[in-house]
């Protein structure tokens, strides 16, 4: 398995600041639609958060230039890329590279496993996370997939191609 | 000959899915409250969940085993009358129980339904598995783990009622039913409440050297150096410094997962009727990789073929297994 998230490379250095705000501004209008779509599709979710619907996740692919924030309030959902520098204060932090993150949203790997190899980190509100992965394992099929599908061809490709680009 | 049935766990409906579809002869699962020794935030059934999990199921031939296998406190008991009445009207296909009392009520109330003693109950002797068998009806006995082979042959010849182990999963074995260690510190009982190591009081922290500490309701109880393997935030797998042991040591447990895989053929022959697999708490993802392999093994024994076992200890605890008492008395 991988080293643990905290050594990997992080997206850092001069110039990157500038990037990551402009990373953040290109895939935000993706993020909204995503996080929608999903929610529309899958609204059991919301009843396995329970109290934690108003909470603030903060998650960390470490190789991303970005980290995510993720408030899965069903009235007002919120999902959007922000740079390092400004994260929000977090209810939970969720942090691994975004390969592993991806095969967790869609069960195709075992969170207590990759907890037990130290390939994931959970800090925070262990309960809010602990919610959130058992609202998504509920899920059928794969939300990466699903969400590629969103954008045709093109977004099957992309899929494929952050695949390759980022392996676990 | 045994019909090494495969007993299968299931936290939510898709889990249910992923289950049956792996090859589970039965998954067992609970309701979203005390009943069940898997109280977690975000996991188990609701009574609509469960009736379609229960047609899903019994469509492609695989039963549905309903845990209500905590101990109701005094005056609480309506809770689990509740639950039994409400998997009965659903169909389950048992009711998985430790406590007497909820035993005997659905012995009286729904007789149509099999019972099957928890290993919570922690019926270790064929005196106390006879005693359940015969003033309740009991069908089956999932045994506690501290037992040989040799001893599960000897019990199986003295007991009416089938006999269920465990084959693979979390390790956590003093003694089922009886473990109050959560309680002290938290004040929830996994026995009562229905959960060990609540996620509400665990915490874990990250240090600048790469070290990882897990935190119990304020109670450091591990710290993982960078290079280690990390295993779940339970008091009995905890790693504690003592006056005589400054360097901190495993005081009851090490984090690490019961794997009878090489010991199937033996179980069989002991007269094991079914076989468990730990997990509720897990993902689909740990669901279809344990199910489907221990479905192509216990196939192949079935076949007279020798058992080729998937390698399972990516899944396990702190990425280390054993073969705990089944072995031998001396595992500890
Ligand atoms: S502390 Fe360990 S033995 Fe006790 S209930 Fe929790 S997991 Fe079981």
């Amino acid at each position: 398995m991988s080293a643990r998230p905290d050594t990997l490379p992080r997206a850092s250095g001069p110039g990157m600041s500038t990037l990551a705000r402009l990373s953040c501004l290109m895939v935000q209008p993706i993020l909204t639609r995503v996080v929608r779509r999903i929610a529309k599709r899958h609204p059991s979710l919301f009843a396995r958060l329970g109290p934690h619907q108003g909470t603030d996740f903060v998650i960390d692919a470490v190789e991303l230039p970005f980290a995510l924030h993720l408030r899965p309030d069903p009235q007002a959902l919120l999902f959007r890329a922000v740079p390092r520098d400004a994260t929000p204060e977090a209810g939970a932090t969720i942090r691994g590279k975004f390969m592993l993150l991806l095969e967790l949203v869609d069960s195709e790997e075992d969170g207590d496993a990759a907890f037990f190899s130290r390939d994931l980190e959970v800090t925070g509100d262990t309960e809010a996370v602990v919610r959130l992965r058992n609202a998504l394992d509920d899920v059928d099929g794969s939300i990466a997939e699903e969400t590629a599908e969103m954008f045709g061809p093109p977004g099957r490709a992309i899929l494929a191609r952050l695949r390759r680009a980022y392996p676990t | 000959m045994s019909l090494a049935e495969l007993i299968c766990p299931a936290g939510t409906p898709a889990a249910l899915r992923t289950a049956v579809d792996a090859g589970a002869d039965a998954v067992y699962c609970g309701f979203q409250d005390a009943t069940n020794a898997r109280n977690f935030p975000g996991l188990n059934f609701t009574p609509d969940e469960l009736a379609a999990s229960v047609t899903y199921a019994h469509g492609k031939g695989a039963k549905v085993l309903l845990a209500l296998n905590t101990y109701p406190p005094a005056g609480k008991v309506d809770l689990w009358r509740q639950a039994a009445d409400t998997g009965a009207r659903l169909g389950v296909d048992a009711f998985i129980v430790a406590d007497m009392g909820v035993a005997d009520y659905i012995a009286r109330t729904h007789p149509g339904v099999r019972l099957h003693l928890s290993v919570q109950a922690a019926a270790s002797s064929p005196e106390a598995i006879r005693y359940y068998c015969q003033n309740f009806g009991v069908k089956r006995v999932v045994l506690p783990r501290i037992l040989t082979i040799p001893e599960i042959r000897e019990i199986r010849k003295e007991i009416p009622c089938e006999i269920e182990t465990f084959i693979f999963g979390n390790h956590g074995l003093m003694v089922e039913g009886r473990c109050s260690l959560t309680n002290y510190l938290t004040g929830q009982s996994t026995n009562m409440d229905g959960v060990c190591s609540p996620a509400s009081d665990v915490e874990y922290k990250r240090h600048e050297d790469g070290s990882m500490s897990s935190q119990l309701a304020g109670f450091t109880i591990d710290c993982f150096g960078a290079d280690e393997k990390a295993g779940y935030p339970t008091i009995c797998k905890g790693r504690y410094t003592a006056p005589h042991r400054p360097e901190g040591y495993y005081a009851f447990e090490e984090p690490v997962s019961l794997n009878l895989s090489r010991l199937l053929p033996d179980l069989i022959d002991a007269g094991v009727h079914a076989f468990k697999i730990e997990g509720r708490q897990r993902s689909k993802s740990y669901v279809r990789g344990v199910v489907s392999a221990f479905r192509q093994a216990v196939d192949d024994i079935r076949a007279g073929r020798e058992a080729n076992i998937a390698d399972l200890v990516a899944l396990t605890e702190g990425q280390k297994q054993t073969q705990g008492a089944f072995e031998t008395k001396k595992w500890r």
